[in-house]
């Protein structure tokens, strides 16, 4: 497939292994051997890396950290009750994208609660879901808006559309997040052991490449907005290795053929029309973070299913077995967590980082990661 | 959901609204090309390759940037290869 295959090219992604080899020989004495961290913010890479096996094919000392960039798997256990509350309403088409079905609440999960009769449908779009409302005027239909920038933007438009047409039965659950706000609130937390990042691309698109410039200029770390594709992760590695061995902290944009400096301003102005930040959000694992969520704007309020249903809004602590947050923060490998693999599977997962293909766990458990769980020692894997 | 799919336009369905056909690996899917709109006319975009998120464009796929990027990366094997 265009712009698919070329970035799988074989011989051009030992050359960029290569680079990272010679230029990780490169660095100061005293940090050789050292561990060098680099965290992938995005769900998306987690899945890639995993996918392709990148890990196996870069030095020892190189450590990628699975961050939180995967909106399943911050979805807290509040907020799962909450969207199964209004899918048990009376008369409620309940609409999510399939990764959401399976994340556990604190009783069960919306998988659940659609086998005990709830309606709650899988759709791949939110335009499907203003389409059942169309089709449906007698039921309520409510869309589970999930996701970063990325997806906003697409939530915004279809409440837009709604909006002119007069729907009057079409809400949306919104638990929409902002990555800056997070990366910010992990950047401060005292324990975060990452000396580099590898940006989020498809956030980036919408976004940009300036609201990251804080990273390099406070923060002092490298930062590179990275494709999806093999060759785009290990080159986005390599320019975070050559900035780390130079003494350098820039922001740095490997995935220029999808994502500008300005990002995509319609797109922007979508969400900024529709959604406004949430004084506070949680996030699993890791807490409350000021101005992380988006809700509606007062123009949209006969569209929130948060004003149109009595939802229980609790804040529900996670599961005390569940180390989601250590694994998200890079102080933990998911192998490490103690119910990894006997407690908590794809199957019947403890933490949402288990849901989701783009879940550490997950990706960990799926593809067997077996030099990682090699050095594990005592450790019982299923094949 | 937060993965895109490379498609290329090949039909406008209903210009009021951008809301375009894609090919996306040889499957035709409806997809909403407001965002990646360049001017009024959604006609322009036909054979332009986009990136698809939840039935929605997000980004027009530069040609440019990606021949670019891939020299970059074949320019680290010749410097590899100098004697
Ligand atoms: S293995 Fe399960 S319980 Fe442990 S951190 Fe991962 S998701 Fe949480």
């Amino acid at each position: 497939m265009k712009y698919v295959s070329e970035f799988r090219d074989p011989p051009a992604a030992r050359r960029l292994v290569a680079t990272i080899e010679s230029l990780m020989s490169r660095r100061p004495k005293t940090l050789q051997g050292a561990p060098l961290k680099i965290m992938e913010v995005c769900g998306g890479h987690t899945h890639a890396i995993f996918k392709f096996g990148l890990e196996t094919l870069l030095p020892e000392t190189i450590e990628l950290v699975h961050g939180p960039g995967c909106p399943v798997c911050v979805l807290p256990v509040g907020r799962v009750d909450d969207a199964i509350s209004i899918a048990t309403s009376e008369g409620v088409i309940f609409c999510t994208y399939g990764d959401a079905l399976r994340v556990p609440g604190s009783r069960t999960s919306l998988a659940g609660a659609k086998a005990e009769g709830a309606d709650v449908r899988t759709v791949y779009s939110p335009t499907d879901a203003l389409a059942l409302a169309r089709a449906n005027p007698s039921r309520r239909v409510v869309f589970f808006g999930l996701g970063f920038e990325t997806t906003a933007p697409s939530t915004a438009l279809t409440l837009l559309q709604a909006e002119r047409e007069g729907v009057s039965n079409f809400f949306v659950f919104s638990n929409h997040v902002t990555i800056i706000p997070a990366l910010r609130a992990l950047l401060d937390a005292e324990d975060l052991q990452v000396d580099g990042f590898i940006g989020p691309g498809h956030v980036s698109m919408v976004i940009g490449v300036e609201p990251y410039h804080f990273i390099a200029e406070h923060y002092r770390r490298p930062f590179v907005v990275s494709g999806f594709e093999p060759l785009d992760v290990l080159q986005s590695i390599a320019m975070v290795v050559a900035q780390h061995v130079e003494g350098r902290a820039v922001v740095e944009n490997q995935y220029s053929r999808l994502v500008s400096t300005q990002g995509n301003s319609a797109a922007q102005t979508a969400i900024h029309e529709v959604f406004k930040p949430r004084a506070h959000f949680e996030w699993r694992g890791l807490g409350s973070i000021a101005e992380s969520g988006l809700e509606l704007q007062p123009r949209f309020a006969r569209f929130d299913a948060e004003q149109a249903f009595r939802v229980p809004a609790l804040s529900v602590a996670d599961p005390k077995a569940c180390q989601c947050g250590e694994v998200l923060k890079g102080q933990l490998r998911p192998y490490e967590c103690k119910v990894f693999g006997t407690a908590c599977t794809p199957e019947t997962p403890i933490g949402s980082c288990m849901v989701s293909s783009e879940g550490a766990c997950a990706a960990y458990y799926s593809y067997g990661r077996l030099t990682s769980l090699r050095r594990a020692s005592g450790l019982k894997v299923h094949p | 959901m937060c993965l895109g799919v490379p498609g290329q336009v090949v039909a406008i369905d209903d210009a009021k609204t951008a809301r375009g056909v894609v090919d996306v690996g040889g499957v035709r899917r409806v997809a909403n090309l407001a965002c990646v709109l360049e001017g009024d006319d959604p006609q322009a975009l036909v054979g332009a390759w986009v990136l698809i998120h939840v039935g929605f464009a997000m980004s027009r796929i530069d040609a440019e940037e990606a021949a670019r990027t891939l020299d970059l990366i074949k320019q680290l094997g010749e410097l590899d290869d100098a004697p």
